[in-house]
């Protein structure tokens, strides 16, 4: 028999604010327990929630930037739940209402052009962390109490556990790209929820859906999608009845567990947040925001191949982060040559994050400074060779190129009146060199560009002594 | 000093004149206070407060002068309990908006005030603090929820004193003692610090026997702040620019349901006596009718009380209050401490608003009466679209017996009946004495107006004490 699977994902995003959707205090990760808090947080008596704007703002560009239809009003709503991370003991969600619904992304598997729909996104505060000590004591930390989330819940659009990683893939580099979150999987600042249910091929009727909570990775996300697929195929042919649950993927063997049975839905109690009036969206801040929006992923591929000429898999690679793609587009916005900036980043700049572990903002080297060493190694001033002397210098201790290449003397010799004699000296020593060139050795005249080079301390321009050599040994 | 025959300028005279100063002031309430034990007016009293320093009493009115807090309004360091075992050893880290403020214009903050736990009663017979007394009539319930409050500026132990109002809190025990209170607009007085019950409903005001005091309190805590979403950020008038003026063409509206015989006749003399004044002096009276009124107390009570059983969810023995002993794991840490922690009437309210909120039964009661609440506000509207104030009682009786309605839960909502719409539309309102009842009770006459309109309640509510000068009679069971 065949089957057919129905697979939707809720993806939380935190929003990128400095502070909190409903406290000033700051939004940080890694701090000390209940640093980042103050009365709100604590839900002390008395105290009421103030809507920080940005949350509104860094909402809309997600919408926007997936296609997605913004309500004209928003409100939230209280659910209501006793856990001690939850201090008020209700989250301040939009649960009649979202900000934004109908949106969609498009994804390419396995060859083929796809358009997953976006069914709502909503605003809401996440809750603090409970950990649990050894001695018997449990700690609650409400540093990330009130830290804003965009909850984006998917249509039922995907049909593979494929087709799942490539929206997450695709979500994430539009969210990311809008700059509206970090969307770091390691930090919690993404994270995902799926459900799948399967039902044999032709019948119409969805089958009964499983959830899964907060996967670590994509590949995960993949991996435990495909073990339900295989699961429930196999519990439905063995004569058994899926049951409505919540289950747990386990990294170690790559299975799924049964976490608990879902017994009609939970009881929250919804009903709207009186102490946050209605709030309009007006349509010239839609406008507003829409402006400023940066450039999605999918325009700048386009641009990095039909204008810059770049390989797609190079465009590909400069896209993986906005840091890399901005990165890039500042060198060349500097002047720096595009396909020699893409080759730069892509090869010597990510080496040197992944040999040293960091990130783009953590190096000293400017889109300035890679704009100015392409420009010396364009302009002759410098061979590839000793860039990557200069890149060393620049990358470890933000150097300006140019001054490094002038105050070490590594400018290159270009000068013929001075390369000219040296060439023909050169060829006057070493006569069977001249006898292999002229046995159609090619390999001649390398030897002969390494004496020059030797000479010069690499300074010559191997352009130019080629050229020499050439013309010298024709002569001979 | 007699605060029963002072007011807020007189003593700003006498302070500024050097005949008094602002320790005796405070000596002579806690001196009152202390006179007035039996009454059980307060919850926390702090001895050890002092005025401020360099007072000013020509920018500020308030200088110097002691003012009551309820006790469901946060002060720093400063006790506060909403009169519920669940609180009563919280100490507040922060001070409320309209605490800020009376402590920037140098008023003296020196204790809270005893009321129904969470304000949630009309008799302040619901406190883990005991009841207060009436000081008309000792036997007799002060009304709540703010009955402290009122109490105390009865009794003369403040001149004005703060409290909070979400279905009548201030007015009722306003009419029960014999003095003005007024619930403001709202949206009109910062919420920030004030311990929510029915977050759409309450808002804080001012009991004073003069009008004037109350509008010049209403002056230093009224007007925006980013601290609370819901305040208006509309300008505030100065309030007692709208006191010492006629009435003359002013259109008064008279709802006849709330003169129907629902109301004693006593009151609805007295109330009658009011209007034949104000008649008197050149306004217009026009009776008008106010369909929905028997459906304001099922509708108050369902929105009321879902609201609060989410705002009373945070009282739950984690990290503030009372926890209880003896738990066994997190589950009955809420069901000890909240069981134990919460009084009858709280656990009442939070299981009915619990259940008007639940999945299947939500439609039915909280949207039903969120629907019925914008039909309530509509009735408002037309009748305010030809007149400045709507009038009448603000009590269908005065105050009743200690012990009388408590064992009645639905006769004691019912008392809300006249009080309750201007909390579900939002109105100002407030109560001034109309003189008393057959058994020598004061009767309370209720003037509303529309949204942010406190100046024609405060022109009405200024003509009646003038006309009638109550505030010159003494509380009748001082005399003992």
């Amino acid at each position: 028999m065949n089957f057919k699977s129905t697979i939707g994902l809720e993806v939380h995003f935190e929003l990128k604010t400095k502070s909190k959707i409903f406290s000033p205090s700051p939004v940080t990760y890694g701090a000390e327990p209940n640093t980042a808090t103050n009365v709100i947080d604590w839900g002390y008596p008395g105290v009421l929630p103030m809507v920080n704007k940005n949350v509104y703002r860094l909402g809309i560009m997600v919408a926007l930037a997936t296609h997605a239809h913004i309500l004209p009003q928003t409100h939230f709503d209280r659910k209501n739940y006793f856990y001690p991370d939850n201090p008020k003991a209700y989250q301040i969600t939009q649960f009649f209402q979202p900000l934004a619904r109908d949106g969609y992304v498009e994804v390419e598997v396995h060859g083929k052009k796809k358009r997953i729909g976006i069914h709502e996104m909503h605003i809401e505060e996440d809750a603090g962390k409970n950990t649990h000590g050894t001695n018997g004591f449990s700690y609650v930390d409400l540093n990330r109490q009130g830290v804003p989330l965009l909850e984006v819940v998917s249509e039922p659009d995907m049909t593979d556990p494929d087709e799942a990683y490539a929206y997450l893939e695709k979500l994430r580099k539009i969210v990311q790209f809008t700059g509206a979150s970090d969307v770091k999987m390691e930090e919690g600042s993404m994270r995902v929820d799926t459900n799948i249910s399967i039902r044999p091929a032709g019948q119409e009727k969805l089958g009964t859906k499983v959830e899964m909570k907060n996967l670590n990775s994509f590949e995960h996300v993949r991996l435990s999608l495909a073990y339900e697929e295989k699961r429930q195929q196999q519990v439905l042919l063995s004569g058994g009845r899926v049951q409505m649950s919540t289950r747990r993927f386990d990294e170690n063997t790559g299975k799924t567990y049964l976490e608990r049975v879902k017994e009609g839905a939970s009881d929250y109690r919804y009903f709207p947040e009186p102490d946050i009036p209605p709030y309009k969206i007006k349509q010239d801040w839609i406008d507003e925001i829409a402006k400023t929006l940066p450039e999605s992923p999918m325009d700048r591929r386009k641009r990095y191949i039909d204008q810059y000429g770049l390989k797609p898999y190079d465009a590909d690679v400069l896209l993986q982060t906005k840091e890399s793609s901005d990165f890039f587009d500042q060198t060349v916005a500097a002047g720096g040559d595009p396909t020699l900036a893409a080759n730069w980043m892509n090869t010597q700049v990510n080496g040197y994050l992944n040999d040293h572990r960091m990130e783009l903002a953590d190096v000293k080297l400017t889109p300035a400074h890679l704009a100015a060493m392409i420009k010396l190694i364009k302009d002759g001033t410098i061979s590839s060779k000793i860039a990557k002397k200069v890149f060393a210098e620049t990358i470890a201790n933000g150097t300006d190129p140019k001054k490094y290449v002038e105050d070490k003397g590594m400018v290159q010799l270009s000068d013929v009146s001075v390369l000219g004699p040296m060439v023909a000296k050169v060829v006057d020593a070493n006569p069977q060199s001249v006898e292999d060139f002229k046995n159609g050795k090619d390999r001649a005249i390398g030897y002969l560009v390494g004496q020059i080079m030797k000479q010069t301390r690499g300074k010559a321009n191997p352009k130019i002594v080629n050229k020499l050599l050439n013309e010298e040994l024709n002569k001979r | 000093m007699d605060y029963l025959t002072e007011n807020i300028d007189s003593l700003n005279q006498k302070l500024a004149a050097g005949t008094v100063s602002a320790d005796e002031l405070l000596q002579a309430s806690l001196d009152q206070i202390d006179e007035h034990k039996n009454l059980n007016a307060w919850i926390t009293v702090d001895k050890d407060a002092k005025p401020q320093t360099d007072l000013d009493f020509k920018a500020n009115k308030l200088a110097g002068i002691p003012i009551a807090v309820k006790d469901n309004i946060v002060t720093k360091g400063l006790r506060t309990t909403a009169a519920s075992h669940i609180l009563d050893n919280f100490m507040p880290v922060y001070d409320a908006t309209v605490v800020q403020r009376l402590r920037k214009a140098q008023a003296t903050i020196f204790g809270k005030t005893n009321m129904d736990e969470f304000a949630m009663g009309s008799s302040t017979e619901h406190s883990y603090f005991g009841l207060t007394r009436n000081p008309w009539e000792l036997n007799h319930v002060p009304g709540g929820s703010s009955g402290g409050s009122a109490a105390a500026v009865a009794s003369g132990q403040v001149v004005a004193a703060l409290g909070s109002d979400t279905g009548g809190s201030i007015r009722q025990p306003a009419a029960f003692n014999g003095i003005f209170g007024i619930k403001p607009t709202y949206g009109r007085v910062s919420r920030w610090g004030l311990i929510a019950f029915g977050s759409s409903l309450d808002q804080i005001g001012v009991l004073s026997k003069r009008v004037r005091d109350s509008a010049e309190v209403l002056n230093v805590i009224a007007g925006p702040d980013d601290h609370d979403a819901t305040v208006s950020e509309r300008p505030v008038p100065d309030f007692t620019a709208a006191l010492g003026k006629d009435v003359k063409g002013l259109r008064v509206a008279v709802p006849k349901e709330y003169m129907s015989d629902a109301v004693d006749a006593d009151v609805r003399q007295a109330v009658q006596k009011q209007i034949d004044a104000l008649k008197a002096a050149g306004a217009i009276i026009n009776e008008v009718t106010l369909p929905y009124t028997k459906y304001v107390v099922p509708t108050y009570y369902l929105i009321a009380s879902s609201e609060a059983s989410s705002n009373l969810q945070r009282y739950d023995g984690i990290r503030y209050g009372f926890r209880a002993k003896d738990t066994k794991n997190l589950m009955d840490v809420y069901l000890k401490s909240r069981s134990e922690g919460f009084g009858e009437e709280v656990k009442r309210r939070i299981m009915l608003g619990s259940f008007a909120l639940s999945a299947g039964y939500y439609d039915a009661y909280f949207m039903q009466a969120s629907r019925v609440r914008t039909l309530i506000c509509r009735d408002f509207d037309n009748i305010f679209k030809n007149n400045d104030v709507i009038v009448g009682p603000t009590t269908t009786t005065p105050a009743f017996k200690i012990g009388e309605e408590i064992q009645d839960p639905v006769k004691m909502y019912n008392n809300d009946i006249l009080t309750i719409s201007a909390n579900l539309a939002g109105l100002p309102a407030a109560s001034i004495p109309a003189g008393l009842s057959d058994e020598g009770l004061p009767v309370g006459f209720q003037i509303m107006g529309q949204r942010f309109d406190e100046a024609h309640v405060l022109q009405t509510a200024d003509f009646i004490e003038r006309s009638n000068k109550f505030y010159q009679q003494k509380p009748a069971g001082l005399e003992d």
